[in-house]
């Protein structure tokens, strides 16, 4: 089933709904993707929650996917942004997850809008997620070497497959999928990754769940464990010999770990 | 900053993709190799876990039809070294090709292809297709513009041989992609005779990859396999052509695989539907045969290269022998074009016109020890046809003509014998054979 495509201040946004029919009541969960990339991160566990008859909105952030640019260079103005889509929705409350740069957005607006967010899951995270020089570059030249560096680091050490997913090459589908975000959208994605400051008003006060991978180059296990430590008693799952990328090397363990604080 | 000092993390190289992309040591037993799980169908942990695995929602396997872990390991690995985002294994050649046609085309639609391929691919185009509505314009695989023109409204796909049967012309992918993309069409390629190790179409504007893992891929005539490979490339979405790929489907509960699965939609759609009903699957114990094939496949083809060019050399140079055909040779109208897109090889398979016609030909294949007379290329042993005394004998002098082969038209495929055994049983055919001639 199609996914939804409203317009905000005059642009396309797109909302992916996993094939889902939900109840117009149906408890909520918001999926946010990382730098580079767009809803169909999220294909199986926004799936899964859609089938249990959740409603689901997996998000394309502004210039990624189908929705339309600009790209924000912050992650407040993607947290308030995803505020506004949530209002358009009707979605009053929900659990939100986000991965990478969109754990930090889903970060943020748990913390400034807690009574909209009855849960918080953070998937590959870092407080703050510091860009090295050399992908910054790359990237706000456009350059093809920042897709390469990120895809590479995005992937466990040594990682040549061995996809739980039937047939589907993980290194190149991540590769292809950052390929489509066009010119000045990955620098502007990282650029907010960089600017990132957790500090700010308001406190988080729902469930949190982080997830990290312990072979992750970008966002290391220990920043994860960091985020964790800030969260009132937050479930922490580790997943040995994973990397950043672990929707692709880990989706049935990031999906059994998400269902019981997404179905709460 | 200067273009060149962005640096990227240096890619895996291909002889280490061949041996381990795909595969992990067996985590249940440690077995290094890849096991060949020889199982119809997998036990689901839980009702809800089974009821994800139909949905599309959990990662794993229900049934062999479906996907099996040792196919898995081979699509993945022939995804690496195509550099796509996915692949299907499925049971020869020829049921690749009807996977990808038949994933994006329906009655009413239309493919441009060179005319210039397997001849079971192109009954498939001319005579198959047809009855189920999809139809075929035939065109000069040299031709881009040719592909242009043929492009109609209804086209849905433009299709070419990497090297065409049985003239060798080198298919210009760049130039036929950037036709194909023009009309918001996808380019499919059949890169049989280059493998991966000679040419990865998809860096050359291809969208999507078929093999006959039959030929050098598994490269022991041991096994009948096909592949096909997804790019991730083509924009589905953007063409609007594409409804089997960005409209609900039914057989699904209304899943729109460009949506829910964006770069990986085609080979979604194909393993989801096309895997599924066609039910054309790849046995394990054959994808486990392909896998090893696909482990030397490196050491095989240069050993495959360096052996027909000596033999190339040895035909060009013999008094009994007419003309041989081969892309690297000057008198090769894609001298050029093979030296751009084919630069470690063009293949190990080629044809010669031999002097004295049919008769010399029948009587050139009778008297070879080392070469095999049959019908297959693409094994470790040196193999012979010869089209007007066998697969084309009801043909005459102008049939053949007009299909491009001579009377004395013999096609080898080189092996990987000392090549001084080859060399020397072809000199042995080629006296007998001219006594004939004379």
């Amino acid at each position: 089933m199609s996914g939804s495509r409203l317009r905000l201040d005059g642009k396309t946004v797109y909302v992916g709904n996993g094939s889902g029919h939900p109840d117009a009541d149906a408890a909520g969960v918001v999926f946010v993707h990382g730098a580079g990339m767009d809803h169909t991160v999220w294909a199986l566990p926004a799936r899964h929650f859609a089938r249990r008859g959740l409603r689901v909105a997996a998000v394309d952030l502004p210039g990624h996917g189908r929705s339309e640019g600009p790209a924000f260079d912050s992650i407040t103005a993607m947290s308030d942004w995803l505020g506004t889509v949530l209002a358009a929705l009707d979605i009053d409350r929900a659990a939100i997850v986000g991965h990478s740069m969109g754990s930090l957005v889903a970060y943020r607006f748990a913390m400034s809008r807690p009574d909209r967010c009855r849960a918080l899951a953070l998937l590959g995270t870092s407080a703050p997620m510091p860009v090295t020089e050399g992908l910054m570059n790359a990237a706000r030249d456009n350059h093809h070497a920042a897709f390469d560096m990120a895809n590479t680091w995005s992937h466990s050490t040594g990682t040549l497959g061995a996809n739980a997913n039937p047939g589907i090459w993980m290194l190149g589908a991540g590769e292809r999928l950052l390929e489509r975000s066009p010119p000045g959208v990955f620098h502007a994605d990282l650029t907010a990754c960089n600017g990132f400051d957790s500090g700010g008003d308001g406190k988080i006060g729902c469930p949190c769940l982080v997830i990290v991978g312990d072979d992750d180059l970008m966002t290391p296990a220990r920043a994860g464990l960091d985020v964790a430590s800030t969260l009132p008693d937050a479930t922490i799952v580790r997943l040995p010999g994973c990397g950043h990328a672990m929707l692709n090397e880990r989706p049935n363990e990031v999906l059994d770990a998400l269902i019981p604080i997404v179905t709460e | 900053m200067a273009d060149d000092e962005h640096r990227a993390p240096r890619p895996t190289g291909f002889d280490t993709l061949a041996l381990h992309a795909g595969q992990r040591p067996d985590p249940a037993t440690g077995a290094r190799a890849t096991p060949i799980y020889q199982s119809a169908a997998f036990v689901f942990p839980d009702s809800d876990f089974a009821v994800g695995l139909f949905n599309i929602e959990r990662a794993g396997h229900v049934y062999s039809r479906l996907s099996n872990p040792t196919n898995a390991v081979l699509e993945e690995r022939i995804s690496a070294l195509e550099h796509g985002v996915g692949a299907i294994a499925i049971a020869s050649g020829q049921a690749a090709m009807h996977l990808a046609v038949a994933t994006i085309c329906s009655a009413g639609d239309h493919v441009v292809a060179s005319r210039s391929i397997y001849g079971g691919t192109h009954n498939l185009l001319q005579y198959t297709l047809p009855r189920f509505g999809i139809d075929t314009t035939f065109v000069d695989p040299r031709s881009p513009d040719a592909f242009a023109e043929a492009i109609r409204d209804n086209t849905r796909l433009v299709f070419g041989e990497i090297l065409g049967n049985p003239g060798l012309e080198v298919l210009d992918v760049p130039a036929i992609a950037d036709v194909a993309h023009a009309a918001k069409l996808p380019l499919l390629v059949d890169s049989t005779f280059a493998t991966p190790y000679l040419c990865r179409p998809i860096d050359l504007g291809a969208d999507l990859v078929i093999h006959s893992a039959t030929k050098f891929l598994s490269g022991h005539g041991i096994v009948i396999g096909g592949l096909m490979v997804d790019g991730g490339t083509f924009d589905w979405e953007a063409s609007g052509k594409f409804p089997t790929l960005t409209e609900p489907y039914d057989g699904f509960h209304d899943l729109v695989f460009a949506e829910e699965f964006g770069t990986q939609a085609f080979v979604t759609r194909a393993r989801r539907e096309g895997l599924r009903d066609f039910g054309a699957c790849m046995a394990p114990t054959t994808a486990f045969h392909v896998l090893q094939g696909l482990e030397t496949l490196p050491l095989r083809m240069q050993k495959h290269v360096a052996n027909t060019r000596e033999v190339v050399a040895f035909l060009g140079d013999h008094e009994a022998v007419e003309s041989v055909s081969y892309p690297e040779l000057p008198s090769h109208p894609d001298r050029d074009l093979a030296a751009r897109l084919l630069p470690n090889g063009a293949g190990a398979v080629f044809s010669f016109d031999i002097k004295g016609g049919r008769e010399a030909g029948r009587t050139f294949i009778e008297n070879l020890s080392t070469f095999s007379h049959l019908a297959n290329v693409g094994d470790a042993k040196s193999l012979v046809i010869h089209p007007a005394s066998t697969t084309h004998h009801r043909m005459d002098a102008d049939a053949l003509a007009a299909a491009g082969i001579g009377e004395g038209l013999v096609r080898l495929s080189i092996g990987l014998e000392d090549p001084r055994d080859l060399i020397d049983d072809l000199g042995r055919a080629l006296r007998r054979a001219s006594r004939v001639a004379r």
